[in-house]
This record gives C-alpha cells, structure tokens and sequence, in this order.
C-alpha cells in the first residue's frame, strides 16, 4: 500500500525530464494497484468461499456448488426474496411517485421552487442510514410523535414491518428518482406536445402515445437503479427492525457477525455472491438503457 | 401552457408532507420531554462517552479517505487526457465496479480476507500487515474499504471537472508560457479543478461520516456505529444526534450545491446505494 503512494509524486515529477510525451499510464498504475488489494482480493475471496465447503473434522477444504444451493433454500431464500420484493415494491412506487413530483417540479412557473425542490432532493437522496431510521422511529414507532397523537397503534400501524420499511425506503428512493427523471423530462419537446394537439389528441392521448413511450428507457432506468438502491441498503433496515423483517443483506450481517450455525459462514459468502448477481443484471439493464433514453433526448 | 393547476399543488403539498413530517417529528422529539422542553438531550450528547472518540475517528477516517483518493485519482484521471487514453475505459471499468458489488457483500469479502491472517498467514510478514491495519485507533483497513466505495462518486466528480476544461491545450498554453510539466499541472491544471476537486471531497466526506456498514460489520466505532450503539439505551439522544448529523450533511451539502453549481443530479445516484 504504502509503497504505492510516493509513486504518484515520481510519476509528475518524472514527467519533465522527458520534455515531451510523459509516461502517462504510470500515474494510471497506483489507482490499479490500489483497487486490486482493496477490491480485487476481497471480490476473490469472496467468491472462493461462496464455492468452498470446510470440513468440520479434518479442516478439509473442498471446492463444492452447496452452499449456493443452501443459500437459495429455506430462511436464506425467504430473506433473498423478501429483499427482492421489497426493492421491487418500494421502487416501482417511488418510480410513479418521482414522475408526478418531477412532472410538477419541471412545468413549474417558479424558478425558485423549481431549484429548492431538486437541491432538496439532491440531499434527501443523500439521507440514507442511520439518521433516517431514527427520524422514523421518532416520526411513527412505538412511541413516536404521530404514533401517539394520532393513535396509530390502535389502528394497526407497526413501523417495524414490511410496510413500514417500504414507507421508510421511498424517503430516500422517491429525490433519486426525481434527480434521475428530471432531466428526461425537462428533454420533452414542447413542439410534441403541440403537434399533438394540433392532430386533435387529448392530454391523456399525448401522454399514452408520445411522451411515456420517450420516457420509458429513462422511467425503466430509473427503476432498476432504485431496486439497486433499495436491495443493497442495510444500515436503514438494521437500526430499524433488526431482524423482524427478513432481508437478505440482514441475513449477510448476522452470518459475518457469527450468528449463525457452524459451518454455514460459507452461506453468506454465498449470500453475497447471489447479491452481486442481482446487483450486476442490474446494472446490465440500467446501462444499456441510460445510452438508449440518452439517444432520443440529447 | 403550464398555468396554475390544481394537481400540482396537490403533488407539491403532499410531497411536502411527507418529506418535512419526519424532520419536524424528529426535532419535536428531541426536545420533548413529558410535554415540556428541553434540550437536554442536545447538550448530553457532548458529555457522553464515546461521542468525541467516535466523531474524531469518523473525521480522521474522512481525512485520510478523502487525500489518498484524490491522490490515487486525480493523476490517474489528468494522465488519461494527456497520455495515456487508451487506459480510459479500463479505468471507467475499475470505478465503476464498485457499484455491482453491495456494501455488505463487500464487507464479507473483506472480513473473509481478514481472517485469512490467524488461519493461514501467521508466519509471514503479510500477518502483522493485516494486524496493523486493524488497530482499532486507525484502522486503515476501513480507509481503503471507503476508497474503493468512493471510486465512483470520485471518478464521476473529476471526469465532470476535465470535462469542462481542455487539459492538453492548459498544458500546452502553460508550457509556452515557460513552465515545465510539474508547474502546469499544479499552477494551470489543479486550480481549474478546484470545483471538482471540492465536489469529490465533500461527496466522500459525506459517505465516510454516514457510513455505518462496513465500520459495524468489522467491529469499529466511528461515529454512525456509535449513535446505534447508545440507541438502545438513549432513544432521545439518538434521534437528537441524528438531527445533528442531519443539519450538518445539509450544510455540507448545500455548500457544495454553491459552490460547485448544479451538478447536483450525479453524483447522487449512487449514495442511497452506499449508506442506506
């Protein structure tokens, strides 16, 4: 680690004394050295156990596919999808629910409203973790302020559940998606909208045959980048319900913290590898799409 | 024509309801005590222990998080537009990575590694390495975890910077100017990425103190695991400690809107991502 750095000084230092083309890629090698040992070896570690069993007995290890079947069995694959349902559901509301506040925010007349809704957006998005969870717990938990004026409680509402954590996750899912839509908004051509009235068609008309089928690569972009969001969030769900809901990533953190039976800490390395996947099609969706919606709205 | 419409207003107010309730519920909680106020919690959190171990480690984390990515980034980047363009999309690759692979299951890769010291390495050098990087008042083990985390943020931050200057005909202009290599990049160069380069800073400040995943996971203390962990205990001053850190994120943040204009939307993207 530590050898790695001075070379960043050798790299521009050296540069001078080859007056014209400096040796550009050895400022590059640091950046490659560092990622490596910080990145490289635990990703490989990582997927080296996700693939090796050890055996109690003989501490043996061999290389074996059962613990991504254990992992997709039972509690693990009951947390798997919990998560999966959850980043879904909060995302696709967050989705909707970020159009219709970027729509107002977009044809808005008031410039100052305008900039105040998406640098507040450009910091709730930012307000992930821990001080979220709290503000709820203090907003609508057991003994929160609106919980007991309101008397929620009576009426059923239990912030640490399934629903309180999909409510919990729009706080920060719904200004990601404000910031990611609104530029596709804003690339909405009045000239489509008045070519479509002009032929006669109705404000629902130009949204359901013009403007969605513009905005779908972005809308669907959106989305898979929120699932991404909500599907690697820990910190939130961990201050929050502890391990009432089940999430994959609580599943992870409980087996990393030795809470589970011996012999299965291979499983959340396994777990993890599951994630990974999911998180990579992800963002096998979400890129293709950014270049598509980029084509149509430059 | 966009007029006054009633379902904006709709939109507006109910977004303002939901997103302002919870900041006033919490503060309202705060200072609340048996219907009257206080602020006690506010001022018991400064007497806590802990609270000044964890908030200066936090800092030390993020100083330290924020000089070696900016070092390891910021020639890596500028040595791209000079001399070496054919790196770019294995750089692009390599700062980008980090986004596919979730926190947590980074962090269990991470902890795996570790383990590898008491299992396998006890003999060689490489052991008191991964000792050393675990020592509970500096673990620099977690710093290079940040580092990787903040690639993207940073990558995205720069890239936007030289995007906006022509970092060849700088170099150029500076060298007919008398300067050699080492003074056009710090006197022409750098300067002109001031914005960026406060952008990048405050963007990994902000992931270091609101990072609580990985410093949980392996068992450190900065400042986020340390409101958890008196959570329990002091629910008050937790939700106070959280408007806290809140109101100062915003500054923060709303500084940096300032001071680097809008390019706000960017770098966004991927914090919901690292923290939540």
């Amino acid at each position: 680690m530590t050898s790695t750095l001075p070379r960043v000084d050798t790299a521009s230092a050296a540069a001078p004394q080859r007056r014209r083309r400096a040796p550009g890629w050895l400022a590059v090698v640091p950046l490659l050295v560092v990622t490596v040992i910080a990145f490289g070896i635990p990703a490989l570690a990582m997927l080296n156990g996700a693939f090796t069993v050890k055996d109690q007995a003989t501490g043996a290890t061999s290389y074996t596919t059962a613990n991504l079947t254990d992992s997709l069995q039972g509690a693990y694959l009951t947390a798997l999808l919990g998560s999966v349902k959850l980043s879904a559901l909060s995302a696709a509301l967050a989705t909707v629910l970020g159009l219709f506040l970027a729509q107002a925010v977009v044809t808005s007349r008031f410039r100052a409203l305008r900039d105040a809704v998406l640098t507040a957006s450009g910091v709730l998005a930012n307000f992930g973790g821990v001080p979220l969870a709290f503000a709820f717990v203090a907003t609508l938990g057991n003994s929160g302020v609106l919980t007991q004026h309101l008397g929620l409680k009576d009426a059923g509402w239990d912030l640490y559940s399934f629903w309180g954590l999909t409510l919990v996750y729009l706080y920060f899912l719904i200004p990601l998606m404000v910031l990611t839509i609104t530029p596709a908004l804003e690339g909405l051509r009045a000239q489509w909208r008045e070519a479509a009235q002009n032929n006669g068609a109705t404000h629902a008309q130009y949204w359901r045959h013009v403007a969605l089928p513009v905005l779908t690569p972005s809308l669907l972009g959106g989305f898979v980048l929120l699932f991404g969001s909500a599907f690697a969030a820990y910190a939130t769900a961990a201050a929050m319900v502890g391990s009432s809901v089940p999430l994959v990533t609580l599943q992870i953190a409980d087996a990393i913290s030795g809470n589970v039976l011996v012999g299965q800490e291979n499983v959340a390395l396994a777990l993890s590898l599951d994630m990974v996947l999911v998180a990579g099609l992800v963002m096998a969706v979400y890129l293709p799409l950014q270049r598509r919606s980029a084509r149509w709205l430059a | 024509m966009a007029r006054l419409n009633p379902w904006r207003w709709v939109v507006f107010g109910l977004a303002a309801l939901y997103f302002l309730v919870p900041l006033g519920a919490s503060v309202i909680f705060s200072v609340d005590v048996n219907d009257r106020i206080t602020f006690g919690a506010y001022s018991q959190i400064v007497s806590t222990g802990g609270f000044v171990s964890s908030l200066v480690l936090a800092l030390e984390l993020a100083a330290a998080t924020i000089v070696l990515v900016l070092l390891l980034m910021v020639p890596a980047m500028v040595a791209l537009r000079l001399g070496a363009p054919r790196l770019r999309p294995v750089v692009e690759v390599v700062c980008s990575l980090p986004l596919v692979v979730p926190p947590i299951a980074f962090v269990a890769g991470i902890s795996t590694v570790l383990k590898w010291g008491p299992d396998y390495l006890s003999r060689t050098p490489f052991f008191e390495t991964i000792v050393a990087i675990q020592n509970p008042d500096f673990p620099f083990v977690l710093v290079l975890a940040y580092v990787v985390m903040a690639l993207p943020f940073v990558y995205r931050a720069l890239d936007a910077g030289l995007r906006a200057i022509d970092v060849p005909t700088l170099v150029e202009a500076a060298r007919s100017c008398g300067a050699n290599q080492t003074q056009a990049l710090l006197r022409a160069v750098l300067p002109n990425l001031r914005g960026a380069l406060l952008n990048a800073s405050f963007l990994t400040l902000a992931l270091v103190l609101g990072e609580y995943t990985v410093a949980h996971l392996l068992g450190f203390q900065p400042f986020a695991v340390w409101i958890v962990d008196v959570s329990g205990s002091q629910a008050q001053m937790s939700v106070a400690v959280s408007v806290l850190s809140l109101l100062v994120t915003w500054a923060l943040l709303l500084a940096l809107a300032a001071l680097g204009g809008r390019s706000a939307s960017s770098r966004t993207v991927s914090r919901g991502k690292t923290t939540s």
